[in-house]
């Protein structure tokens, strides 16, 4: 009875101008006093410390080596993403085999692996006794560059395979068939047609790739040894001269955090305006050559390059953690741990606080991304206002996570009334909010405004549509989008780190045990990341069994 | 030399039998349709002698040669799709030129080869311009002068025409044929519409849930179809139902619902079966006056509807069966609804089929 008239009172207000505007300008200005600007902000109320690097130039070209490796690893790192993961995406959509399915489910484990578990997994497969540098007598890989090309590698991976298997199978196979009939091999036809008309989704893979690895501190932070990239430099800053110099900490931290996030600004601008019109270098047609790269024997074998390289780099290595946390069940870890004696009781308490963050925050993304996409795929306030935010809502994605969290600390340290929790709710929501609002756009754009337009002729005021029409097509993206938002911020920790002084999430507490901050056994790192794997794989395969069989309308 | 032969053909998707042992040969040079309502196998059968599907059973033969097993860029064939497929990051020039430029041909030559067929579509001016710049009948005639550029001898045609209007269509499928004529090529047409097979084919396959029901020249298809459903599909005709009273060297004596009597030839019916007398609508003739004779019906007109050419009555006989005449609007003396009039129809143009198993209605329904 309630609910009937709550629901007559939102019809009646909706088919009014003033209160529907309202709600979409209250998105808009939630999103930009507290998405958008704060963390860009932040850093420019710090920016007089700037000073104090430019007296230290042993510490600026510290701060400027490892900027360049960051991106220097980014851009290689991407690039081999995109190569590795088409030929995955095209095995998934295009093979035949009812495995693929099962492969299709694999491809998604980095990916919900929290980061930091995911660095120490690799670590310990790469670099550890018991892992495959045990078959070649001592570590295969020590920590450093290459593994942090490895690890990031790993974990962007899943977006490109993601994005693209979308993309495969939203493709007009007619293209590529017309050209066939053209006389053009398998190979060529893919190269020449496919890919180019697909140009659009591998440059949005390479950029989420770019971005994801141009960011990611937490599992990075475990695997680089001595060696520095931008965020990693910015943990270690804050690490060496928090306390003991705090002019200096800031200095350097704004000199890092306005390069990193300016030239990932310029990075993406350059891509997004040149992007479309880049061609595919190569224009000549070698029509023999080709061919023979079209047939049977080379598609066997670069199928099987494609699941070796998988299973090795990616799959395996995330997963290796399981061992010693296998091993812990055995060696009391595992009473210790359900007793929370020594250092479990403070891991349980950062499980809450996860979990209730990402509750919080999923919730949040929920109640003031929707307005926001839709105001977006349905051109609310014009086109160029659309566009405007389209492009609005990706900043927070680009800029390296650190960074971000720094600036939004610098930012809220002027509002002290701001607790530490709230401060994190902010910059999980600044990070998750445009998976969000990206996934929600897609999806409100698939529902053509005839169906809109039918349900108005049909009688139903503006909320009614939204609630009969656009909520009930787009469900299972909302869930999608709503499980992205969630594992986000479980493994967020980049921003975390640089947030919070007090309060600890579970990738906090990994990355502190893993670095020996808190002294912690092999078994219980194990163990303390195979339970977050665990509670994450529940909530994927619960997704996947609440959506299975539900056809995309 | 390119004549295009399946035998045994049959093609299942999962559970479906698209295409159901179909056996077939289109000649060189010919202009061939393959007509029937959609679901029928049509756009299946020419799938696969593109290539595009592989069969379940049966051959495919182009020339002398088998092809199933060549891919599709080997086959020599051109291929124009019911959504053009034109490529939409490339301009018309390079659409029309991929042809040539994947088969390696000389750059000098490629380049004479699609002036050519540019000139000879009439879209030689825009050649710079991209696919979305295009109207849908510009982008038709370029799908075809991109499949004729790649040194098609046979053209395969999914539905060209169906995206187009009604005006440009019939404008456009009479170029199709001429263009197929004057350049020796072998086509193969595929659609849904009966009047755009007949208007342009030499000859046409009316298939029906994957198989062939009858091949012929549209004028024999339309003079002597093979089965209830082609004579339906074909044109439009009447349908009366009946059983045989008597037969004699092949003339029938029909006796129709409530008694009537009509005659007609046929070979196909014997005596007391249940039978269905198909006659078409322009062969009835009405007349005011009542007289007695062969092939006499009387009825009550019901309906009448002004078609521009033509005026068409719905007629309601005393046997309570419905049918239809066509008579020239301009011509006629046009009769009143409710007037009473008398049809009759020569026993020759007739044609009678036994009364289908499954019942009249699934059998002609398309």
């Amino acid at each position: 009875m309630n609910s009937r008239k709550l629901n007559d009172a939102l019809n009646a207000l909706s088919s009014k101008k003033a209160p529907k505007y309202t709600t979409y300008i209250a998105a808009i200005i939630i999103f930009l006093a507290l998405i958008l600007l704060p963390p860009i902000l932040g850093i420019f109320t710090k920016f007089d410390t700037i000073q104090q690097i430019f007296d230290q130039p042993a510490l600026m070209d510290r701060a400027l080596i490892a900027i360049t490796n960051s991106f220097i690893i980014a851009i290689l790192v991407s690039a081999f993403d995109v190569i590795a993961g088409v030929p995955m995406a095209w095995l998934i959509t295009r093979g035949k085999s009812r495995w693929l399915n099962i492969l299709d489910t694999l491809a998604d484990i980095p990916f919900i692996v929290p980061t930091a578990a995911l660095g120490y997994s690799l670590l310990l497969f790469w670099n550890g006794p018991e892992g495959i540098s045990a078959l070649f007598g001592g570590s295969l890989i020590s920590p450093g560059w290459l593994l942090i090309a490895l690890l990031h590698f790993t974990f962007s991976f899943p977006i490109v395979v993601r994005v693209m298997v979308g993309a495969l199978l939203d493709y007009k196979m007619e293209f590529e068939r017309a050209s066939r009939t053209l006389g053009a091999s398998p190979f060529t036809a893919v190269r020449t047609v496919t890919l180019p008309i697909l140009r659009p989704s591998l440059i949005a893979s390479y950029i989420l790739s770019f971005a994801r690895s141009l960011s990611e501190t937490g599992a990075t932070f475990i695997v680089a040894g001595l060696f520095e990239t931008g965020p990693v430099f910015l943990q270690d800053v804050k690490n060496e001269l928090a306390v003991s110099n705090p002019p200096l900490y800031e200095g350097a931290t704004v000199f890092t955090s306005i390069i990193l996030i300016a030239v990932s600004l310029a990075i993406f601008a350059f891509i997004r305006i040149f992007g479309s019109r880049l061609r595919l270098p190569i224009k000549g047609i070698w029509p023999s050559f080709e061919r023979k790269l079209s047939y049977k024997r080379a598609e066997t074998s670069r199928n099987s390059i494609t699941i070796v390289v998988f299973l090795l780099i990616v799959l395996i290595p995330s997963l290796f953690v399981a061992l010693p946390a296998f091993i812990a069940l055995f060696n009391g870890t595992l009473s210790n741990a359900l007793s929370g004696t020594g250092i479990w009781s403070v891991y349980w308490q950062s499980l809450v606080v996860s979990y209730t963050l990402a509750g919080i925050v999923t919730l949040l993304s929920f109640v003031i991304g929707l307005p926001m996409a839709l105001m977006i795929a349905r051109k609310r306030f014009g086109r160029f206002t659309s566009n405007l935010f389209d492009i609005l809502v990706n900043v927070p994605l680009i800029v390296p996570s650190i960074a971000l969290g720094v600036s939004l600390k610098f930012f809220w340290q002027n509002f002290a009334f701001v607790p530490e929790f709230l401060l994190l709710v902010f910059a999980h929501l600044a990070i998750t909010y445009p998976y969000f609002v990206r996934s929600m756009t897609a999806a409100f754009e698939r529902i053509s405004l005839d169906m809109e337009e039918a349900a108005r002729t049909l009688g139903a005021k503006p909320f009614g549509v939204f609630r009969t029409i656009m909520l009930p097509l787009t469900k299972y993206s909302i869930l999608s989008g709503a499980i992205i938002v969630f594992t986000r911020s479980i493994s967020e920790t980049g921003a975390t780190l640089a947030v919070v002084t007090t309060l600890q999430t579970a990738p906090v507490v990994i990355v502190n045990w893993v670095k020996q901050v808190v002294p912690a056994t092999p078994s219980d790192i194990g163990l303390g990341c195979g339970i977050l794997i665990l509670l994450s794989l529940a909530i994927l395969l619960t997704l996947r069994l609440v959506t299975r069989g539900k056809g995309r309308y | 030399m390119p004549e295009v032969r399946v035998v045994n053909l049959t093609k299942k998707f999962d559970d479906i039998t698209a295409l159901d042992n179909v056996s077939l040969t289109v000649h060189d040079k010919e202009y061939f349709s393959l007509l029937g309502p959609s679901g029928c196998g049509k756009t299946t059968l020419l799938r696969l002698v593109a290539g595009l599907i592989e069969p379940t059973k049966g051959e495919i033969y182009i020339g002398d040669k088998r092809v199933d097993e060549v891919p599709p860029e080997d086959r020599e064939i051109g291929f124009v799709f019911q959504t053009f497929a034109l490529f939409p990051h490339m301009t018309v020039w390079e659409n029309v030129n991929y042809g040539p430029k994947v088969k390696n041909f000389d750059e000098k030559e490629s380049g004479t080869i699609v002036h050519e067929v540019l000139e000879l579509v009439k879209l030689h001016e825009r050649l710079g311009a991209y696919p979305n710049e295009l109207s849908g009948g510009m982008m038709q005639r370029i799908a075809v002068a991109r499949a004729l550029a790649a040194g098609a001898k046979i053209l395969l045609l999914d539905e060209p025409l169906g995206q187009l209007d009604a005006k440009v269509r019939n404008d456009i499928r009479y170029e199709m044929r001429k263009m197929a004529k004057d350049l020796n090529l072998t086509a193969i047409h595929v659609t849904h519409d009966q009047a755009e097979a007949m208007s342009i084919s030499d000859r046409i396959a009316v298939m029906k849930k994957g198989r062939i029901v009858q091949v012929g020249t549209p004028q024999e298809l339309y003079m002597r179809p093979a089965t209830l459903f082609v004579a339906n599909f074909i044109g439009e005709s009447n349908f009366l139902e009946g059983s045989i009273a008597d037969v004699t060297n092949g003339e029938l004596i029909i006796e129709l619902r409530g008694g009537a009597k009509v005659y007609a030839f046929g070979n196909r019916v014997a005596k007391d079966e249940r039978a269905i007398v198909v006659i078409r609508p322009e062969v009835l003739t009405v007349e005011k006056k009542t007289y007695a004779g062969k092939n006499v019906l009387r009825g009550v007109v019901e309906k009448i509807t002004f078609e521009g050419t033509f005026i068409r009555y719905v007629i309601r006989l005393e046997s309570d069966d419905v049918v239809v005449v066509i008579k020239p609007s301009m011509t006629e003396r046009w009769f009143d609804i409710g007037a009473s009039i008398t049809l009759s129809f020569e026993p020759e143009k007739a044609h009678v089929f036994p009364y289908p198993e499954e019942g009249l209605t699934e059998e002609i329904s398309v």
